[in-house]
């Protein structure tokens, strides 16, 4: 495993369970769709990735609410979600979340 | 392909993963208005297959019977991948019930809603989505034309200038000077001419470690500039040169026949010139006046709707979509969030706001990516900005495991986009 990696798993897997599940907040006036669709041009349509990129479809509600949130607060240190995430609110995050578990 | 869930693995989110999810196919349209697409590019052929998910009948009009990339075209000039693993057909597209017309458009008529394709034949439309992509300042640089870019191939669009490029890197001779010349601002792929310089250092350090790269810049500053210095240093010590503006960089003039380079103060003859020139909208646009007499089309930025001509959507480079870079990325986001507002119009309801990404991998190396993104959403004077706090570079004091890491995500990104723009 490589050291990023490694580092990624300690952190996250310490941040995941620290970090209190919030219920999905009202959705932001941005569409969801809106929102999640953007998530395709790294990760694949609908999440599901044919490439080395992670899928993001089969990530539970509140664990993608949480992943985002701690890439946003640097709780979990990754390439490139870190910058990623902090461009979102937390109600826009539980939307995307709200939107992909819909498809599961 | 194999499907990988490689943070999902390490992080152990979800339980054991299993196939991927089917996702939600919707029935075919009732009588939702017929889409015309043109260009089957990261806009045209992503807002094509948007809408069908979103039960809309859509024709996308392509002249190429396949597309080939430009993001990754610099790993095939680089010796890294073949020609034909940037090229992509349109079956998964006519699968999900696109109709796929071959054709060059020559004219569009706004009056009649319709296009012309070259031979007479016309499509109507009750709304036209453009994704047509650039055209070249052919005047802008003295010599340089149609004809020297069979010398000095532009390779800006993907196909046979790509190949033409990368037959004249193998046929060089160990020590010989590859020069680029990058555009000023605003071009297609900001940090692409720097990739670029890259991987064909990448080969001649490889194959022909005495030859030279000589970058002869329009400008003083390019994108991910510092990631791809340090990266140059560490990677190809001097074997990448970089001539800046200011330091007599601008090409003023070209010489094919020699393959000799003007720049404003000095003449380089060199074996192989890769001379990319100013850039404007395809002027398939100008059969409509979309540019409005300007190099690029002024939109409505939350739907892509002309502000030139109602029922006519532009998207991708040819647009001028507020402060997103003109990239691949850009065009596949904005046109999820043009075909959104397309189906929303045709069904008389409002667009939705929109929110949009763009993210920028370049390899330095094959195993040595860097990144730029940042999200984008509109502000109140009706244009798309970049989201404050977020978005950026990567690290400068990454070790070679992120750089590793990014060159993977790179390709992870490649496979991923081709993937949701052709099915």
């Amino acid at each position: 495993m490589s050291p990023i990696k490694t580092m990624v798993a300690g952190t996250f897997g310490a941040a995941l369970l620290a970090l209190p599940v919030t219920l999905p907040a009202a959705a932001d006036e941005t569409a969801p769709a809106n929102l999640a669709n953007a998530c395709a041009g790294c990760h694949g349509t609908d999440g599901i990735s044919p490439g080395p990129t992670p899928s993001i479809n089969e990530i539970s509600e509140e664990d993608m609410i949480a992943l985002l949130t701690a890439f946003k607060n640097d709780e979990a240190a990754v390439t490139m979600m870190n910058r990623i995430a902090k461009g979102y609110t937390d109600a826009e995050i539980a939307a995307i979340a709200a939107y992909f578990a819909s498809m599961m | 392909m194999t499907q990988k869930s490689t943070r999902r693995d390490v992080l152990k989110l979800a339980g054991a993963a299993t196939a991927a999810t089917v996702a939600p196919t919707i029935a075919t349209a009732q009588s939702a208005g017929g889409v015309v697409v043109i260009g089957a590019g990261f806009g045209g052929a992503t807002a094509a297959r948007y809408l069908r998910r979103a039960g809309v009948s859509v024709t996308l009009v392509e002249q190429n019977s396949s597309f080939s990339t430009c993001p990754f075209s610099n790993t095939v000039l680089g010796g890294i991948n073949n020609f034909s693993s940037i090229t992509h057909g349109f079956g998964g597209l006519r699968r999900e019930g696109v109709n796929v017309v071959r054709g060059r458009v020559n004219a569009v008529d706004p009056d009649a809603k319709s296009i012309t394709l070259d031979g007479g034949d016309t499509i109507a439309y009750d709304r036209l989505i453009m994704s047509p992509g650039i055209d070249f300042k052919w005047d802008a640089i003295e010599g340089y034309d149609e004809a020297a870019a069979e010398l000095m191939p532009h390779a800006w669009k993907a196909g046979s200038q790509t190949n033409i490029l990368r037959r004249q890197l193998e046929a060089m001779p160990d020590g010989g000077v590859v020069a680029i010349a990058p555009p000023g601002n605003p071009f297609r792929c900001p940090p692409g001419p720097y990739e670029r310089a890259s991987l064909i250092a990448h080969y001649l350090k490889t194959e022909k470690p005495r030859s030279k790269v000589l970058i002869l810049d329009a400008k003083d500053s390019f994108s991910k500039q510092g990631l791809f210095q340090a990266g140059w240093a560490e990677l190809y010590g001097d074997l990448i040169e970089w001539v800046p503006f200011s330091e007599g960089g601008n090409v003023a003039r070209v010489d094919p026949a020699t393959n000799t380079i003007f720049t404003d103060f000095d003449e380089h003859k060199v074996d192989v010139a890769n001379i990319i020139p100013p850039q404007r909208s395809n002027r398939l646009v100008d059969t409509a006046g979309l540019a409005d007499g300007g190099d690029w089309c002024p939109i409505n930025q939350t739907t892509f709707e002309s502000t030139i001509h109602a029922n006519i959507h532009v998207l991708g480079d040819a647009s001028i979509a507020g402060r997103m870079p003109k990239s691949g990325f850009s065009a596949n986001s904005q046109a999820k969030v043009c075909a959104a507002a397309v189906a929303a119009l045709l069904a008389g309801n409002d667009p939705a706001s929109p929110s949009f990404i763009n993210t920028c991998y370049s390899l330095v190396a094959p195993d040595y990516g860097i990144s730029v993104a940042a999200i984008y959403r509109i502000i109140e004077d009706g244009t798309i900005a970049p989201v404050a706090g977020a978005g950026g570079v990567s690290p400068s004091d990454a070790p070679a495991s992120t750089r590793a890491l990014e060159a993977d995500y790179a390709r992870g990104w490649y496979a991923s986009i081709t993937a949701d723009m052709f099915g």
